[in-house]
């Protein structure tokens, strides 16, 4: 066999070799790279319905920006903060632009935040959790008009 | 601080045993090939045997896959592949060095390829045995010292009078019924596990730190009893066995998974002092171990010694190699098992040397993943110890062959010529996928704790 053939089939088995390593590391390629993150995947996954006894059916959603979170029931019903650009957090400590007089709520309990034209809510690693519509808050999920949040047994809504 | 940061990511669980596959077929032809270059470049012709070699390959991987698709249908689609590959190219190598001591006239024994495929063979066997057999790892934990026991019988079985044999200078083997086997190999996946158990229960008394001493957390001296025991019987080894690198093997195997349990980098400064204390006097007391170091220092002081012909075949090897079939393996003494990573660097070159480590690596890599992904410390610990156990051989053989430490006689994971050694190697390897079944199994979630539960307790609160 004439030694141009033999050098072919010597790179050619080389190759192969090389092409096994490659596919595999192709099926592994998330150990080396890191797991996508869909951020819309992880957004979208929607609140269901299971209202609690205490908050009454929320209004239904509307489109536009929220403007205001508004303590709905108890003695300190009414107390609440327009949301404008700044962040508002919520919580019993003296900081927080709506302070609650509620033993369930942390010190800091929770934040309402602008991000990406949205406002979110997020809770800041309280002890009872933060629900909104029910749901328990364990990542910054975005408030609409009409939801309402509950913060110990404070209820508040968003309104427009 | 970002949305996206924070998003849970949303992992689908998907067997991937199709992945599997696909790699499995790229793995049989890839040793098929080499197969076939073997017999074009030697003989002229494709060898008759290629069929039987091929079904006999591809059956055998079929029937892994097939098992792991019934009976653990999470496990990694990367390991079996590449144990596949690696045992066909070392039976590729074995033929290969065959028709080299064939046309020398050396025939003693040839030809060994169809004995190794037997043990394949056996090895598959024994793969699907312990999938089988093994529902959930976390089992064995009750047999921590049973195995731990059983590890230590293997140890010294090959001590025993009339049983042991001499085989190459080390006595290291047992012959029963005119076969030896090295019970070495079996000892090493009982004192994993033995190890991992011990280190479960053991590891919160072992992580308690005694005094500080240039920033290290030195352990406190009562609990070195254990790492003294672990040392002792590796000196042990050493001595009545002359067996260099079970001994290493073994005392790695327990210092890795010490640190892995305790996170105390203080055990593997003791250990280290320890293992150079004991190879130092090795190497002073033992006319053995005095002499590999010689061999290492030296090679070419001795004529034809396997060291130095090993070298000799790797430059001529050089980046891309001599090509299969056109070397010349069958001049180093063991070429087909101590030495057969000098001859797979020999007609593959750098090149396909490099390939093969990194195929290695994968393996290890995934044993790796499989620790970190298991639920469970004693999962934790098999897996790690299973993957290092893998490691420190490639490490221990690759680095004699080429030269980078003394040459110890440690079977080359799953291409060395040896029965026992691609058994214990096939039941590693379907341990490690039993267990990564388990980590990659999607979890049934807990009942989540519905709302009106939190309203009931906030409420009676």
């Amino acid at each position: 066999m004439s030694e141009l053939t033999l050098t072919l089939i010597k790179l050619g088995f080389l190759a192969l070799l090389w092409m096994f390593v490659l596919a595999v590391l192709s099926v592994i390629r998330s150990d080396l790279f890191g797991a996508k993150v869909d951020s819309r995947a992880a957004a979208a996954v929607a609140p269901q319905t299971s209202r609690t006894p205490k908050t009454a059916k929320p209004a239904k959603k509307r489109k536009g920006l929220p403007a205001s979170v508004t303590i709905a029931d108890g003695p300190q019903a009414g107390v609440g903060a327009s949301l404008t650009d700044e962040p508002v957090i919520i919580g019993r400590g003296t900081d927080c632009q709506i302070r609650l007089d509620d033993d369930y709520s942390s010190t800091r309990h929770a934040r309402l935040f602008l991000s990406e034209g949205q406002w979110w809510v997020e809770d800041l690693g309280s002890t009872n959790g933060t629900y909104l519509d029910g749901q328990r808050v364990t990542r910054p999920v975005p408030a609409e008009i009409g939801g309402s949040i509950r913060i110990g047994r404070t209820t508040l809504n968003i309104a427009k | 601080m970002s949305i996206a940061s924070t998003s849970v990511i949303q992992i689908i669980p998907r067997t991937r045993r199709g992945v599997e596959l696909l790699l499995l077929i790229i793995a049989v032809g890839v040793s098929v090939a080499a197969y076939v270059n073997i017999g074009v470049t030697v003989q002229n012709e494709v060898p008759a045997s290629t069929g039987y070699y091929a079904a006999g390959i591809a059956l055998l991987a079929v029937i892994a896959h097939l098992a792991l698709r019934f009976r653990a249908p999470y496990a990694d689609p990367v390991i079996l592949p590449c144990a596949v590959l690696l045992n066909g190219l070392g039976v590729a190598m074995i033929h290969r060095v065959d028709l080299g001591l064939t046309a020398i006239g050396r025939t003693k024994g040839v030809p060994f390829a169809p004995q190794q495929i037997t043990w394949t063979a056996v090895g598959v066997v024994g793969f699907l045995a312990v999938i089988i057999v093994i529902r959930d790892h976390r089992r064995l934990q009750a047999f921590t010292y049973s195995l731990g026991l059983a590890g230590l019988i293997l140890l010294v079985l090959p001590l025993v009078p009339g049983l042991g044999a001499n085989v190459n200078g080390a006595p290291i083997w047992i012959r029963v019924a005119g076969m030896s086997f090295q019970p070495g190999e079996f000892a090493k996946v009982c004192l994993v596990i033995f190890f991992a158990g011990y280190l479960v229960v053991k590891r919160d008394v072992l992580t308690l730190a005694g005094r500080r001493f240039l920033g290290l957390d030195l352990p406190r001296a009562r609990d070195l009893g254990p790492i003294l025991i672990a040392w002792l019987a590796s000196l042990g080894v050493l001595v009545f066995e002359s067996d260099l690198g079970s001994s290493l093997l073994f005392f790695g195997l327990f210092l890795f998974l010490l640190y892995v349990s305790t996170e105390r980098a203080g055990w593997l400064i003791i250990g280290g002092l320890l293992f150079a204390g004991g190879a130092y006097f090795a190497y002073m007391a033992f006319g053995h171990v005095h002499r590999r170091v010689t061999d290492w220092l030296d090679p070419w002081a001795i004529d034809g010694g396997q060291v130095k012909l090993g070298l000799m075949g790797q430059a001529w090897g050089g980046i891309l190699g001599r090509g299969l079939g056109q070397g010349h393996p069958e001049a180093t003494l063991y070429a087909n098992s101590d030495m057969i990573i000098s001859s797979m660097a020999e007609e593959l070159g750098l090149t396909g040397l490099i390939a093969i480590i990194l195929i290695y690596t994968l393996i290890i890599e995934r044993g790796l993943r499989t620790a970190l992904g298991c639920r469970d410390i004693f999962g934790k610990l098999i897996a790690t110890g299973l993957a290092m156990s893998f490691a420190l051989q490639v490490f221990v053989i690759v680095g004699g062959v080429t030269g980078l430490i003394p040459l110890t006689g440690l079977a080359t994971p799953f291409m060395a010529l040896g029965g026992t050694s691609l058994v214990a190697n096939w039941a590693i390897i379907a341990l490690l996928l039993r267990i990564s079944d388990q980590a990659r199994r999607p979890q049934t979630p807990a009942a989540p704790v519905s709302d009106e539960t939190i309203a009931l307790a906030v409420q009676k609160a």
